[in-house]
């Protein structure tokens, strides 16, 4: 315990109240900090244009989330519906690309999207001779990118109540006179969304605060609340306003991930139940 | 008197996994208002066979009939078939009256007969008092109640149960034989029992049907298969028997170490051919008259008590293992025996039941 304290106190606490001391200075005039303490990094937070940023980062987050949510469930749904000795190895190849460095798997869609990229290529291939569509460097390639991303947590979150619960339940539900659709709502879905709920708050957390991905599939444009503060302390040189940022940031995380700890509290009932049933 | 009508045909059914033959070539006549059971040691197919008549597995060949409709192709929230799982499968999610009512919601009824027909079932499998709690929170005989109200609510043409009493206490498993029996009488419901029980069948079907290996053997009622069965297994499989190896002859066994045994031989079974007697402990009398027609000296090994009936073990020459003797506690205490006494035993040949070994 104590040495998990330790690190836990070096690696977060310590780094986290020197951000959040950092944000009650004030910019020095040729860069650099002024040790007078000030809220108004705080109120320059809510102007209207890094609050529209702040918007366009959740915008981007929460569809990069939605996304990844129906590709990843409908995955681990059929991995979960194979069977069960290939399920590992589908699982498998579904986590393979985290093996790979991430900004390599980013950099694989700018190969991917570019003007003369693969897919301009294989449109030429099969006969088309028009422009080359604009795909890099749209909100589309940031999103792709980031489901890209994040997807194999999706499935892996999902995967789980979905392979522990008991298939009679769904049999059940048919038996008793429902069809596949009434059944996948009423039962398998609602056993299942402790998973999806896991698995979207990963997506959108990961997300919203990323500035790898939207640097280089969104072009030099392109900025989310992580670019922002990136360029805050790298480029701009004025550290008390990124921290500002920073806290912000991490004040919309953490009131992200308290809303899933409450909602798993209330499901945790059931999905312990629907084990239960699974080993019975 | 009428014929009774046959609600359910299974017609010729087959099913294989791959290279597992899990039912094969099996043929039954269900009745109408029948207690039916499926009974047969583990892994015989009857779980296989049940799914097959709620819908969940087609039936690699033959056909299954309800009314003279054939069904061999309908899914199964479109027969009027329910099934009563053997984990019970209850919705986690939902509370006990939930449960019930998810069948008749999807039969779309207005809400008030959802309501009047689910307070009726609640009340008959008395469970009025859990109607809000969550499956979780009830004990193995009141899931299985609700297993029960959740099917029979739908009242369905025919409802089917895998071993429903398998996960209950041995004393509950008893009270709850008879209140299965007295729920079927009163919703005059055809049920389809699986059980691999063979006193639990006795005990609460009309008819019962012997499987083996995916095989059909005897359909009877209990007294019948207890009493004429078919092969050498049912009688085994079904109650306690003292086997007799040895040879058929015109009127009986010779046994290997030359006892005769006079019995009834089936005309299949020709002299020569190596042939097993076989006696129900209840049938053999301890020191019997002078005429009975199989008599045979032995002695007292061990004596066991069971209530009101003794089993003795006797040790004779006619087999290596010792003959067992059920005699009334009230006979032994006209006539005492204990470990170690000489006893002669005897029974008729009428209760001899002869089969190719
Ligand atoms: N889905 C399945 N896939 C492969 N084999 C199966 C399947 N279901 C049952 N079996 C096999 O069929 C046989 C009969 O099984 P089952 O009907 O469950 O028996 P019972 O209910 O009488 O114990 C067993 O050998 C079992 O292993
Ligand atoms: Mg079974």
């Amino acid at each position: 315990m104590a040495p998990a304290l330790a690190w836990l106190t070096a690696l977060m606490v310590v780094p986290c109240a020197l951000v959040l001391t950092l944000a009650f200075f004030r910019r020095g005039i040729y860069g650099g900090i002024e040790y007078t303490v000030t809220l108004e990094n705080f109120g320059l937070v809510f102007d209207p244009l890094y609050a529209r940023i702040f918007l366009k980062s959740a915008y981007i987050a929460g569809t990069a989330t939605g996304i990844a949510v129906i590709i990843g469930y409908a995955a681990a749904y059929a991995i979960a519906a194979a069977p069960r000795r290939l399920q590992p190895v589908f699982l498998f190849f579904a986590v393979l690309p985290f093996w790979s460095n991430y900004l390599i798997r980013t950099y694989a869609w700018i190969v991917l999207l570019n003007r003369e990229g693969l897919i301009t290529q294989l449109l030429r291939w099969v006969g088309y001779t028009g422009e080359p569509p604009s795909m890099l460097y749209t909100e589309g390639a940031v999103i792709a990118g980031l489901v890209y991303n994040y997807l194999p947590f999706v499935i892996l979150a999902c995967y789980a109540p979905l392979s522990r619960l008991n298939p009679e339940l769904g049999e059940a539900s048919r038996d008793l006179g429902a069809s596949s659709v009434t059944t996948f709502r009423r039962i398998i879905l609602p056993l299942t969304v402790p998973g999806i709920a896991a698995g979207a708050v990963f997506v959108f957390v990961l997300s919203i605060g990323n500035f790898v991905t939207p640097a280089l599939l969104g072009g030099g444009r392109f900025q989310m609340i992580g670019n922002l503060v990136y360029d805050q302390f790298l480029t701009v040189n004025d550290w008390p306003f990124g921290a500002a940022l920073a806290i912000a940031l991490i004040a919309v995380m953490l009131l992200v991930l308290m809303a899933q700890s409450q909602f798993a509290d209330r499901a945790a009932g059931r999905t312990i139940e629907a084990r239960g049933g699974a080993d019975g | 008197m009428n014929e009774p009508r046959t609600l359910l045909s299974i017609d010729r059914v087959s099913k294989s996994f791959g290279r597992v033959k899990a039912v094969e070539d099996i043929s039954l006549d269900i009745r109408e208002n029948e207690f039916f059971a499926l009974l047969g040691p583990s892994g015989c197919g009857k779980t296989t066979l049940l799914r097959m008549l709620a819908g969940f597995e087609p039936p690699s060949d033959g056909r299954i009939l309800l009314d003279g409709r054939d069904i061999t192709r309908t899914p199964p929230n479109k027969r009027p078939v329910n099934l009563m799982f053997q984990s019970y499968a209850l919705f986690p999610h939902m509370s006990v009256r939930a449960n019930v009512s998810y069948g008749l919601e999807m039969e779309r009824l207005p809400a008030k007969e959802i309501r009047s027909r689910v307070d009726a079932i609640l009340t008959t499998t008395e469970l009025v008092s859990f109607a809000d709690r969550k499956p979780e929170q009830l004990s193995g005989g009141q899931r299985q109640r609700v297993a029960l109200a959740r099917a029979l609510v739908k009242r369905p043409r025919l409802l089917l149960l895998d071993e429903p009493l398998g996960a209950l206490d041995k004393k509950l498993r008893g009270a709850m034989q008879l209140e299965l029996k007295r729920l079927q009488n009163e919703v005059g419901i055809t049920f389809v029992i699986v059980t691999h029980d063979q006193e639990e069948s006795l005990v609460m079907a009309d008819r019962i049907a012997v499987l083996k290996d995916g095989r059909l053997l005897q359909c009877d009622a209990p007294r019948a298969v207890y009493e004429h069965p078919c092969d050498r297994f049912v009688a085994d499989f079904i109650g306690v028997t003292n086997f007799l190896q040895g040879k058929a002859t015109a009127d009986g066994v010779l046994t290997s170490n030359g006892v005769k045994i006079a019995g009834k031989v089936p005309n299949m079974l020709s002299p020569g051919v190596a042939t097993v007697a076989a006696v129900r402990p209840e049938r053999i009398r301890l020191f019997p008259s002078p005429e009975t027609a199989n008599r045979v000296a032995g002695t007292v090994e061990a004596l066991a008590y069971q209530g009101l009936d003794l089993q003795l073990h006797v040790r004779t020459p006619l087999s290596d293992k010792p003959f067992l003797v059920r005699v009334t506690a009230d006979a032994v205490d006209r006539q005492p025996v204990s470990a170690g006494d000489q006893v002669e035993l005897g029974w008729d040949a009428a209760d001899v039941r002869i089969y190719a070994d």
